[in-house]
C-alpha cells in the first residue's frame, strides 16, 4: 500500500476533482475537498518520514522504468514541498465553507472545489514527478484552474486580473516547453536524472545555452521574481480570499522548487553558476526585487493588494538565498519557502476573514477593528512579526540564515539590505496596525464582530504555526538543510 | 433554419454517419490511425452540427447541460479509475499487464478503456464548449 503512496499522492486528487462534479448537491463537493486534502497530506507525511534517511523513492508509472517511462523521483525536497502544499490546502479547506458560502454564488461552489482540487494536482504534480515533460503538464493543469479561480473572485477586475495571469502564465509555460524541446533534442530524453548524466559534457552547446535560458525565464515567471510579477498583485487582490491564500502559499514556491531542481539537478550547479552567470543575474533581480516591491508595498490603500507587493519582496529573498550558491543560502532560501508559506497563508486568511465581515479589505476600512474584531487582528499582528522578521517567529529564522548566509559570502552590503529592507516591512505592517488599533471606526460604521469559529480557527492555526516554526525548527530547518546539502552533492 | 430544407434533410442523413464513424475511429484506435481525442471530436461535432441546425433548445432536449457535464466527469473517473484497479491488483498505477491472465490481452483492455475515457469526456467538453457560447449570444 505504501509503496503506491507517491502515484496516489497525485491521484487521489486528479480523481477528487470529477467527484466534486458529479456529487455536487449542498456540501457534498466541500466535504470531498477536505477528504481528498486530508488524504494527501496523510501520504505527503508518510513520504517525508520515509526519505528522512537521504533515501530517494522512485516510482515507475505504468510500469514503464525510468528513464523510458516516467518517473515519480521523491528525495527530501520534493517530499518537503508535497507537505508544504498538501499542509496548505488542508489548513484553507477548512475556512473555505464559510468564506466561499459568502463570496461565490451557491450554483458554482461544486465548479468551486473541482477547480480547487486540480489545482493541489498540479501542485502536487510538479512537486513529485521526475520528468520534465510531465512537470510540463502538471504546470499546465495547476494554471488553467488557477486561472478559472481566480475569475471567481466578487470583483469584475478579477476578470481583467485572471486574463493577465493567463497570458503572462501561457508565455512562461511555452518558454519552459520550448526549453524542455531543445534539451530533448540534444540528449534524446526527458527524465531529469537521466538529463542530468547526459548534459554534461554539452555545456559549451548553444542549444543547451538557449534551453537554459528559456527554462529559467519561464520559470522566473511562474514564480513571478521582479520584474516579471506583473501579473501577481492584481490576481492576488481580486481573487476570492481562499484562493488568494493557497495560491500565495503555494503556487510561487512550487516554482522556486522548479527552478532548484531544474538549476542544481538537471543542469547542474557547475553549468548554472560558473558558465552561465546566473549568480549575478539573481542577485541583482532579487536586490532590485526586495527593495522596489517594499516601498511599493508601503503606499496601497488595499491591505490585499499590499500583502501582494510584500509576497513580490519575500520571493526576492528567496531568490537571494539562491543567488549565494553556498549550502547556508540554499538552506535559507528553503526554509524562507516554507516559513513565508506558513505567515502568507496566515495573513491572507485574515484578509478572508475581514472580507467575511466588512466585505472590503481597503484600508480605510480597518478603522477601529482592533477593538470590533480583536480576535482577528490579533492574528494579524503575530502573522505581521512574522512577515517583519522578529524573533520567536518563522520570518525570523529564515532572515537569520539569510544575513548569515550573505556574511559567509563576505557580502555586507546585501546583509545591510536584509535589514533595512525588514524595516520597510515594519512600516507597511505597521500601518495596517496603526489604523486597525489606535484610529476609531467612523460614527456611522454598521457594527462589526469576529467572524464565526470555522473562520478563526484555520485562521489561528496557521496563525500559531508562525510562532511554532520560530521556536521548534527541527521540522522547517532540519529539512531544509538536508534538502540543500543533497541538491548541493549533486543528488 | 426552418425553411432551409436541404441543410435539414443532409444533416438527417450525416449524422448517423458521423457518430458511426466516430465509434469506429475509436474502437479501431488501437490498430489504426485514431483514438480517443479524435473520435470524442468527431462525435461532438456529430451533436454540434444538429444544434447549429435544428437549434439550441433541441439540442439541450438531446443531450441536456446537466448530463453532458457529469459525462466530462465520467470519462476522467474511467481514466484513472483503471489505474486505480491495476493498483488494486497489485502493479503499479497504469500498469494495464495484470487486468488480464495474458500480458498482451491486459495492455489492449486497458488501452482501450483509457481511450474510452478520453472519448467520453472530449466529445463531453465539446458539446459543452458549443452549448456554453452558443447560450450567450441570446
Amino acid at each position: 500500500m505504501i509503496a503506491q503512496f507517491p502515484a496516489l499522492q497525485v491521484v487521489i486528487p486528479l480523481l477528487g476533482a470529477p467527484l466534486c462534479i458529479i456529487l455536487r448537491r449542498g456540501a457534498l463537493p466541500w466535504l470531498i475537498a477536505l477528504l481528498v486534502s486530508w488524504a494527501a497530506l496523510a501520504m505527503a507525511a508518510t513520504l517525508l518520514s520515509q526519505v528522512a534517511d537521504g533515501e530517494i523513492i522512485s516510482y515507475a508509472l505504468g510500469g514503464w522504468l525510468a528513464p523510458l517511462g516516467i518517473e515519480y523521483r521523491i528525495d527530501t525536497l520534493n517530499a518537503f514541498m508535497l507537505l508544504l502544499v498538501a499542509g496548505t490546502s488542508s489548513a484553507v479547506l477548512p475556512f473555505a465553507y464559510k468564506s466561499v458560502a459568502k463570496e461565490i454564488p451557491q450554483d458554482r461552489h461544486y465548479l468551486f472545489y473541482s477547480g480547487f482540487l486540480l489545482m493541489l494536482t498540479g501542485l502536487l504534480g510538479m512537486a513529485i514527478t521526475g520528468d520534465a515533460f510531465n512537470v510540463f503538464v502538471f504546470i499546465e493543469i495547476s494554471s488553467l484552474s488557477s486561472y478559472a479561480m481566480i475569475a471567481m473572485g466578487r470583483d469584475r477586475r478579477a476578470l481583467s486580473a485572471a486574463f493577465t495571469y493567463l497570458v503572462m502564465g501561457t508565455v512562461g509555460a511555452t518558454f519552459f516547453l520550448i526549453g524542455v524541446g531543445l534539451i530533448y533534442a540534444v540528449t534524446g530524453t526527458l527524465n531529469m536524472a537521466d538529463l542530468a548524466e547526459r548534459l554534461p559534457p554539452l555545456y559549451q552547446s548553444r542549444t543547451v545555452l538557449a534551453a537554459f535560458a528559456f527554462i529559467s525565464v519561464g520559470i522566473l515567471l511562474k514564480l513571478a521574481l521582479f520584474p516579471l510579477h506583473l501579473w501577481l498583485p492584481n490576481a492576488y487582490t481580486y481573487a476570492p480570499s481562499v484562493v488568494t491564500a493557497f495560491l500565495a502559499a503555494t503556487a510561487t514556491k512550487v516554482a522556486i522548487y522548479l527552478l532548484l531542481r531544474f538549476g542544481y539537478t538537471v543542469f547542474g550547479a557547475e553549468f548554472v553558476f560558473n558558465i552561465v552567470p546566473a549568480s549575478e543575474v539573481l542577485l541583482t533581480l532579487a536586490l532590485a526585487g526586495v527593495i522596489i516591491a517594499s516601498f511599493v508595498a508601503i503606499f496601497q490603500s488595499d491591505v490585499k493588494r499590499l500583502l501582494a507587493y510584500s509576497s513580490v519582496a519575500q520571493i526576492g529573498y528567496i531568490i537571494l538565498g539562491i543567488s549565494y550558491a553556498n549550502v547556508t543560502g540554499l538552506t535559507a532560501s528553503i526554509v524562507h519557502i516554507f516559513n513565508h508559506a506558513v505567515t502568507k497563508g496566515a495573513l491572507f486568511l485574515v484578509m478572508g476573514c475581514v472580507a467575511y465581515a466588512a466585505g472590503a479589505c481597503r484600508l480605510e476600512s480597518f478603522a477601529g477593528l482592533g477593538k470590533r474584531m480583536p480576535l482577528t487582528m490579533a492574528a494579524f499582528v503575530i502573522a505581521g512579526l512574522s512577515l517583519i522578521g522578529v524573533p520567536l517567529t518563522a520570518g525570523f529564522i529564515s532572515k537569520w540564515y539569510l544575513v548569515l548566509g550573505a556574511m559567509e559570502k563576505g557580502w555586507w552590503p546585501v546583509a545591510a539590505v536584509i535589514l533595512a529592507t525588514s524595516l520597510l516591512a515594519a512600516v507597511y505592517v505597521w500601518r495596517v496596525v496603526e489604523i486597525a488599533y489606535f484610529r476609531d471606526a467612523p460614527a456611522d460604521a454598521p457594527p462589526l464582530s469576529d467572524p464565526p469559529l470555522a473562520l478563526l480557527v484555520p485562521t489561528w492555526v496557521l496563525t500559531g504555526a508562525c510562532v511554532y516554526f520560530g521556536i521548534e525548527t527541527s521540522l522547517s530547518l532540519g529539512f531544509a538543510e538536508q534538502a540543500a546539502i543533497q541538491l548541493m552533492g549533486g543528488g | 433554419m426552418k425553411h432551409h430544407l436541404i441543410p435539414r434533410v443532409i444533416a438527417k442523413l450525416t449524422i448517423p454517419g458521423i457518430l458511426l464513424f466516430a465509434l469506429y475511429v475509436q474502437f479501431h484506435g488501437d490498430y489504426g490511425p485514431g483514438g480517443g481525442f479524435q473520435a470524442g471530436v468527431i462525435f461532438g461535432a456529430g451533436f454540434i452540427l444538429y444544434g447549429l441546425v435544428f437549434g439550441l433548445e433541441n439540442l439541450r432536449k438531446v443531450a441536456p447541460p446537466q448530463i453532458v457535464t457529469a459525462f466530462i466527469a465520467v470519462g476522467v473517473l474511467l481514466y484513472g479509475g483503471v489505474g486505480v484497479v491495476s493498483q488494486i491488483l497489485g502493479a503499479n498505477y497504469l500498469d494495464y499487464d495484470v487486468l488480464s491472465a495474458v500480458d498482451h490481452d491486459g495492455q489492449h483492455l486497458g488501452i482501450l478503456l483509457v481511450e474510452l475515457g478520453v472519448g467520453i469526456t472530449v466529445a463531453a467538453v465539446m458539446m459543452t464548449i458549443f452549448m456554453t457560447f452558443a447560450g450567450r449570444l441570446r
